[in-house]
C-alpha cells in the first residue's frame, strides 16, 4: 500500500509544483523582468539621468522623510497600544481592538477624503491651523497623517499576539527582582517581542514607500514640493517621461524586494523564537 | 537575613469575587510557612500580595517591623519562585541570576562572584552559557531559586513551585529544597495544595479554603487534631461516616464510635477516620466483610463493608491480615480511634 503511494504520488506532486512555478513565474517575475529591460532600453546613461534630476531627487527625499517618520510614530505607538489590549481589562476594549484593525478595511482614497474634510479648505480644523499660519493640507503634515493613519495596524497586529503568548510571569519575576517599570520594559518585555516589533516596522516600511492613495488626494500633486516617488512615477508616466517613470520604479521594487528579503528573515526567527516558548 | 511575615486582615476582592477574607497569621522567622489549600482558595493571591503582585483591598502585611503594604513591588526585596519559572528566555542562566543585582546596579566583580556562588549551590555552574530552554524542568526551577536569591532577599516566596514537574523530580527537588533552607535559613513561605509537600517541608502550615484560614498549626497538630471537617477531609486521607449522638458517642446503626460528648445529643454528626488507624483484632467490636485488597507494598489497602452499608477503608499490616481475601469476615476495632468528630448540619459533604 505505501509502496505503491509512494510510486504514485511524485507524479502528481511534479505537475502541482510544476503549476506553482508556472503561475508564480507569469505573475511575478514576467512583470519585474519586464520593468528591468525597459527601464535599461533607452541605455544605462538613463538611470544615472534620472536619478540626478533635481524632481527625482526631492521626490525620493519626501519619500524617505515621511516614512521614517511613519515608522517611528507607528512603532511607538503600536507597542504602547499593544501592550494596554494585552495587559489592561477596560472597559471599551473589545471596540478599540476592532477600531485597530479599521485602516485594513478602508480604502486609502477614502482615508485621503476623510482628510480633506478635516484639514482641506473649509474643513472642520482648517480654521484652526490656518489662524495659526500652519499648512496642513497640501503639504507635507498632511502626507504624513494619511499614512501614518494607514500603516497604524502593522505593528499592533504582530506585538499582540507575542505579548499574549508571553504573559506576565517574567514581568512580575523582574518586579520581584527590584527592576523598575521602564527596567523591566527595555530589558524583559522589548527583548521578548523585539522580532515581532522589527516584522511590523517591516511591513510598515514597505507600506509607507508604497503609499499613493491617500497620498494622492492630500499633496496636492505640487511638482518638486508634494511628490512623493510614487507620484512622480504617475505623473512622469502621464507626462510620457516613460524612461524616468521606469527607472524610479525599477528602484522601489529593489528597495521592496530587500524589505521582502527581510521581512522572511525576521519571520524565521520569530517562527523560531515562538517555537522556544 | 531571617524576618517574620505578620499578615494582618488581608482581604482582596476582585470585582463582586470576595478571593480572600480577613487572612491573620505569621511566618516565623527562618522557618518554612506553608500555605495549604486546594486550588481557588485564595492562597496564591494571598502570596501575590506579600510580594506586592496585587494590591490588598484591606489588610496590612508586615516584615519584621516594616510595613510592606505601602511600598511598591521593587522595594520590597522578596524572593518569588513561579510554578511555570518564569526565567528570562533571552538570558543565558548566569544572567538570569544576575539580574536581581544588575537592576540594582551591584558592583561588577561582586555580581560575577554571586552569581557563581549561587549557580554552585543549585549545583548549575556547568549550564551558565546555557538559555532555560535547553535546560530540564527541574534545571529551570533551580535557576529561578538562584535567582531569586541572588539578591539576598528578606523572605522567599514559593507559589507551587513544583506543579509542574514530574512525580520523580518534584521529590528530589522537595529533598533538596530542604536541605537548602536549613543551610540558608530565609524565612519561606510556601503555597501547594499538595498536603504531602506541606507536611514534609513545612514548620508551621496554614490550610486556607474559600479565601479563609481553616486552622493554622505544626503539621503534626494539623494532621492529629483537625480543627474544621475541611482539614480533616483535606489533609490526609479520611473516611468520613455520618451518624447520630447518642450517650456521647456517634452511632451509626450498630456501630458506636466513643468521644462525642462536647457534640448535642441526638444531633447528627460526623465521624474522620483515617485509614492507618483502623486496627484488624480478633478481639474487635465490629464485624467487617472485606469487598476488596489492594496491595501498597507492606501494608494494603483494604476496602470493608461494615452493618448498615457503610464502607470503610482502612490500611492494614499484610502480617496483621492473617491470609484474610476478599469476601472473607474479619472484627475491626473502632472503640479508640483517633477519629475527629464533629456536628453537621447539611449532610452532602465531600467524602474523603
Amino acid at each position: 500500500m505505501s509502496h505503491v503511494a509512494t510510486v504514485e504520488r511524485p507524479r502528481g506532486r511534479r505537475l502541482l509544483i510544476a503549476a506553482c512555478l508556472v503561475w508564480v513565474g507569469l505573475l511575478l517575475l514576467v512583470p519585474l523582468v519586464g520593468i528591468v529591460v525597459t527601464t535599461f532600453k533607452p541605455g544605462f546613461h538613463i538611470v544615472s539621468d534620472t536619478l540626478t534630476s533635481p524632481d527625482v531627487v526631492h521626490a525620493l527625499q519626501l519619500t524617505a522623510v515621511i516614512t521614517v517618520i511613519t515608522v517611528l510614530v507607528t512603532a511607538l505607538f503600536g507597542v504602547i497600544v499593544a501592550w494596554v489590549l494585552v495587559r489592561q481589562r477596560f472597559w471599551g476594549r473589545a471596540l478599540m481592538n476592532a477600531t485597530v484593525d479599521l485602516p485594513f478595511a478602508l480604502s486609502p482614497v477614502t482615508v485621503g477624503l476623510a482628510a480633506l474634510v478635516l484639514f482641506g479648505p473649509g474643513g472642520w480644523l482648517e480654521p484652526y491651523f490656518a489662524s495659526r499660519g500652519i499648512q496642513i493640507i497640501f503639504a507635507l503634515p498632511s502626507m504624513i497623517l494619511v499614512t501614518i493613519f494607514i500603516c497604524i495596524p502593522f505593528t499592533i497586529r504582530e506585538v499582540v499576539p507575542v505579548l499574549e503568548e508571553i504573559g506576565l510571569d517574567e514581568e512580575d519575576a523582574s518586579r520581584t527582582l527590584g527592576a523598575s517599570v521602564w527596567q523591566t520594559f527595555f530589558k524583559v518585555t522589548l527583548p521578548n517581542i523585539r522580532w515581532a516589533l522589527a516584522y511590523g516596522i517591516a511591513l510598515t516600511t514597505a507600506r509607507a514607500i508604497g503609499e499613493i492613495g491617500a497620498v494622492l488626494i492630500v499633496s496636492g500633486l505640487l511638482q518638486g514640493k508634494t511628490e512623493t516617488a510614487t507620484l512622480f512615477i504617475f505623473r512622469a508616466y502621464e507626462e510620457r517621461q516613460v524612461p524616468a517613470a521606469y527607472v524610479v520604479a525599477l528602484l522601489l521594487a529593489a528597495v521592496s524586494v530587500v524589505i521582502l528579503l527581510v521581512i522572511e528573515f525576521l519571520r524565521h526567527r520569530q517562527e523560531r523564537e515562538r517555537a522556544r516558548a | 537575613m531571617s524576618t517574620p511575615i505578620v499578615v494582618e486582615g488581608l482581604t482582596k476582592r476582585f470585582g463582586s469575587f470576595q478571593a480572600v477574607s480577613d487572612v491573620t497569621f505569621t511566618a516565623p522567622a527562618g522557618a518554612i510557612t506553608a500555605l495549604l489549600g486546594p486550588s481557588g482558595s485564595g492562597k496564591s493571591t494571598v502570596l501575590r500580595m506579600i510580594a506586592g503582585l496585587e494590591q490588598p483591598t484591606a489588610g496590612r502585611i508586615l516584615m519584621g517591623d516594616e510595613e510592606l503594604t505601602v511600598k511598591s513591588v521593587q522595594e520590597r526585596r522578596v524572593g518569588f519562585v513561579f510554578q511555570h519559572y518564569a526565567l528570562f528566555r533571552h538570558m543565558t542562566v548566569a544572567d538570569n541570576v544576575a539580574f536581581g543585582l544588575r537592576v540594582r546596579k551591584e558592583d561588577r566583580a561582586a555580581t560575577q562572584a554571586r552569581v557563581r556562588e549561587l549557580l554552585e549551590l543549585v549545583h548549575l555552574e556547568p549550564f551558565a552559557d546555557r538559555y532555560p530552554e535547553q535546560l530540564s524542568g527541574g534545571q529551570r526551577q533551580r535557576v529561578a531559586l538562584a535567582r531569586a536569591l541572588a539578591p539576598q532577599p528578606n523572605v522567599l516566596l514559593l507559589d507551587e513551585p513544583f506543579g509542574a514537574l514530574d512525580a520523580k523530580v518534584r521529590q528530589d527537588l522537595r529533598r533538596w529544597l530542604d536541605e537548602l533552607h536549613r543551610e540558608l535559613g530565609v524565612t519561606s513561605l510556601l503555597v501547594t495544595h499538595d498536603q504531602e509537600e506541606a507536611l514534609e517541608l513545612a514548620n508551621r502550615i496554614v490550610v486556607m479554603h474559600e479565601g479563609r484560614i481553616e486552622q493554622v498549626g505544626t503539621p503534626g497538630k494539623i494532621y492529629d487534631q483537625p480543627a474544621t471537617p475541611f482539614v480533616a477531609g483535606f489533609v490526609g486521607a479520611a473516611n468520613v461516616l455520618h451518624g447520630e449522638v447518642v450517650d456521647g458517642h456517634i452511632h451509626l446503626g450498630s456501630i458506636r464510635i466513643p468521644g462525642a460528648a462536647h457534640l448535642d445529643e441526638g444531633a447528627p454528626a460526623a465521624a474522620f477516620v483515617r485509614p492507618h488507624d483502623v486496627r484488624v483484632s480478633n478481639e474487635g467490636d465490629v464485624n467487617a466483610v472485606i469487598e476488596r485488597v489492594a496491595s501498597l507494598g507492606w501494608l494494603s489497602r483494604v476496602t470493608l463493608q461494615l452493618p448498615g452499608g457503610v464502607t470503610l477503608v482502612a490500611h492494614v499490616p499484610n502480617d496483621d491480615l492473617h491470609g484474610a481475601a476478599e469476601g472473607d469476615e474479619i472484627q475491626i476495632d473502632l472503640r479508640n480511634p483517633k477519629a475527629f468528630l464533629t456536628a453537621e448540619e447539611g449532610r452532602d459533604r465531600p467524602v474523603d
